[in-house]
């Protein structure tokens, strides 16, 4: 009885604790990081199609519709609060004469109940055996069309799904656009994936579709990092050799590979001699390498700054503690945050390229690994054990000036890897919340629902870059 | 008269119980604010250590070694949990331990060891014996027909070196598996003068990769250093770390964990 009573006055401490927590943090780093404040209202009638096109009608509304969404930009008016008569193109459009309806006018949309500030609506047609999608975008609060008017475009696709995906697609980056929204169309997301049996280099679309194998070194190859320009990829191999005579295939220690993102092909990297060189980060000019390797003889992985074919190695750390995963500040070039044992533990600490200036970044508590930059430079994501038994990893952000900090998954599976796309908004990482390792999006003010974007074997350490191969 | 007592006790306990639950629950209705609290400080070794409650003397929960009885060679797995000790510590070489944990031991004598607990309240100290029997003599290698191969040797008779969470200095028991080693590597060397090996440096799972990538690296050549410093030649011997790539073993639990942390001496190519 006495027993549980403890059990009950415990379980009830956590969830108040629980409770006070979030409360307390989240509203202040969200605002830092989703500066945007409020978020306009948009709705969006499903759109017809003549002809052939209407086969691939279900296809164009819902890429649109979840484009739109899961940008996290914008507020979807709930479909149920659209009015009667939808819009199939400006000429629909009828004022109210005398103070009874004519027919579709703005301010259907814009009073109650839809309470909408943007409407997107058009139609898509055959045409040559092609499918055109016919899309506006109106700020319904105008008073006329002309003035509504924000975008009115031709989009033209091939007449099956992977047409009406693309129309759909790039008439949401249109309108992400006009919102000041940066599109992810077109950027791809690399990976490891161990589902040929071995650890490969994989990449995909921002949203999980078109995975593509990159490397066949069928050995263990992982940590990638794509230059900012995106034509190379850095990573790290154990790249195999015969034995003497031939005999055997044996694994050699491991390597910095760096290939062209256009050609797939290896390019030269000299390797130090070392026990261990590992690829960490390109600079912002895309023509010098991070790397952490055992080459400065003190026994311990050190951080040093190489050309891109290896040569000009210089230090940046000098310790006799373990110290990995250089990061450097994309928009300043000149912080790092890096992850080092110096205190026993691994723990994030920043430092300036030359290695001056060297502080703890997160508290010291657990093991807190794998900093990653945002785009604008003043935030990182990283995985820590912070209130969870050792390798029981969630994924924080921390505001890197003030050092506030936020938690972003709360204790389902190991959750490790955090990379911000291109947009600063969207978050990348892995985690064995299901039955295996996989990769998962989503916002970094938590306002979207989480995406699955991977399912066969297990994938891990994903990296968002601009590069479109 | 006692009995009723006892009884009237358990009746006040149990109305006393019931007004907690009902106060539990009126509580839970309205979010009451709970000061922020903080946790309780982590060792360098990843487990949260217990604060020790003052005054209250230290209590050995458990402590046994799994297998009790083994061969000369075998390793043997001593387990504790200790309870309000500030500083715990187990003779015969194992040293100052963490208050819940596991070591493997490789005695070659039948040995107790002794924990020793020590607190504010108090000293408690506890004992578990491994009783070690000889293995059977190998036959010397003169009366087999063919003898082992040095790469047989190496697979059969070399002792992984162990380590703990997030480090990557050499244990007492480490110590005495390299030394094993070295005299073998010797013997193989002495046999076979083109023979080299290969030390991998290995993490358990729960580190980050890159952190891990780097520990198993420092963890093959601590190895090595040490067989170095017995006299094994340098120019032999390998280094190559896996990070938590080649688990030897996959189970989320403390043995498996401890059975990955290790350096494996293999052949070289």
């Amino acid at each position: 009885m006495k027993r549980n009573i403890i059990l009950i006055t415990a379980i009830l401490g956590i969830c108040a604790l629980g409770i006070s927590l979030s409360h307390a943090q989240q509203p202040q780093i969200s605002s830092t990081i989703n500066k945007r404040g409020e978020k306009p209202a948009i709705a969006i009638p499903d759109f017809r199609g003549a002809g052939d096109s209407q086969r691939f009608m279900n296809t164009l509304n819902g890429t649109l519709f979840s484009e739109l969404q899961n940008s996290g930009q914008l507020t979807m008016v709930p479909k149920t609060n659209y009015p009667l008569q939808v819009p199939q193109q400006p000429s629909d459009f009828r004022p109210p004469a005398n103070g009874r309806s004519q027919g579709p006018w703005l301010t259907d949309w814009s009073g109650p109940p839809p309470n909408a500030n943007y409407l997107a609506f058009g139609y898509a047609a055959t045409q040559n055996n092609q499918l055109v999608l016919y899309g506006w975008l109106y700020d319904v609060r105008q008073a006329n069309t002309s003035a509504a008017q924000l975008i009115g475009k031709i989009y033209v696709g091939s007449m099956d799904e992977e047409g009406a995906k693309k129309v759909a697609r790039e008439f949401a980056a249109d309108i992400l656009k006009y919102f000041g929204a940066e599109s992810l169309i077109g950027t791809r997301i690399y990976f490891v994936s161990n589902r040929t049996g071995n650890k490969e280099i994989w990449s995909m679309d921002y949203d999980g579709t078109n995975q593509k194998q990159f490397t066949s070194y069928r050995t263990i190859t992982s940590f990638p990092s794509i230059s900012p320009d995106g034509t190379k990829i850095a990573f790290t191999t154990y790249p195999i050799g015969r034995g003497a005579g031939g005999r055997a295939v044996t694994e050699g220690q491991p390597q910095i590979f760096v290939h062209s993102l256009e050609t797939n092909r290896k390019l030269v990297y000299y390797n130090q001699q070392a026990s261990m060189n590992a690829a960490s980060d390109f600079m912002p000019d895309s023509r010098h390498l991070l790397i952490y390797s055992t080459a400065g003889g003190t026994g311990f992985s050190q951080i040093f700054l190489t050309d891109i074919d290896g040569g000009g190695l210089r230090a940046i750390t000098h310790s006799r503690s373990l110290e990995v995963e250089a990061k450097v500040n994309p928009k300043t070039g000149n912080d790092i945050v890096f992850v080092s044992g110096r205190g026993g533990t691994p723990q994030i600490y920043r430092m300036n390229i030359d290695g001056t200036d060297v502080a703890r970044l997160s508290t010291g508590e657990g093991d807190a690994v794998n900093p990653a930059w945002s785009p604008d430079g003043q935030h990182i994501a990283f995985a820590w054990t912070r209130g969870y038994e050792p390798g029981n990893f969630n994924i924080f952000l921390m505001d890197v000036a003030s050092r506030e900090v936020v938690q972003l998954t709360h204790g389902a599976g190991r959750n490790e890897h955090p990379c911000w796309a291109p947009d600063g908004i969207h978050i990348v990482y892995s985690s064995t919340r299901g039955r295996n390792t996989q990769i998962y999006s989503t916002l970094a003010n938590g306002a979207a629902p989480v995406q699955q974007l991977t399912t066969q074997g297990n994938n891990d350490n994903p990296v968002w870059s601009r590069a479109t191969h | 008269m006692r009995e009723s007592k006892r009884l009237n006790v358990s009746r006040i306990g149990a109305v006393l119980l019931m007004l907690a639950l009902v106060l539990f629950a009126a509580g839970c209705k309205k979010p009451v604010p709970v000061p922020a609290r903080t946790l309780p400080p982590v060792s360098q070794d990843g487990n949260r250590t217990s604060t020790p409650n003052s005054g209250e003397k230290p209590v050995i929960n458990v402590f046994t070694a799994e297998p009790s009885a083994i061969e000369k060679g075998q390793p043997s797995t001593l387990s504790w949990s200790i309870s309000n000790a500030t500083d715990m510590s187990i003779d015969h070489g194992v040293g100052a331990v963490q208050s819940r944990s596991q070591r493997q031991v490789f005695p070659s004598a039948t040995t107790t060891y002794t924990l020793t607990a020590n607190g504010p309240g108090g000293s408690e100290t506890g004992t578990v014996t491994v009783e070690v029997s000889t293995a059977p003599a190998a036959p010397p290698t003169a009366t087999i027909g063919a003898r082992l191969s040095s790469a047989e040797m190496l697979q059969q008779q070399a002792q992984d070196a162990y380590f703990d969470y997030n480090h990557n200095d050499i244990r007492p028991d480490a110590r005495d598996a390299l030394t094993h080693d070295a005299q073998l590597l010797k013997q193989i060397f002495a046999q076979e003068p083109n023979f080299t090996v290969v030390i991998e440096g290995h993490c358990d799972e729960r580190g980050s990769a890159e952190y891990n990538l780097a520990l198993g690296d420092k963890r093959s050549t601590s190895a090595k250093d040490f067989l170095v410093q017995l006299g094994v030649p340098a120019t032999r011997i390998k280094t190559i770390s896996y990070g938590k790539e080649r688990p030897q073993c996959t189970d989320a639990t403390e043995g498996c964990w401890q059975k990955n942390r290790r350096a494996h001496i293999s052949a070289g190519q």
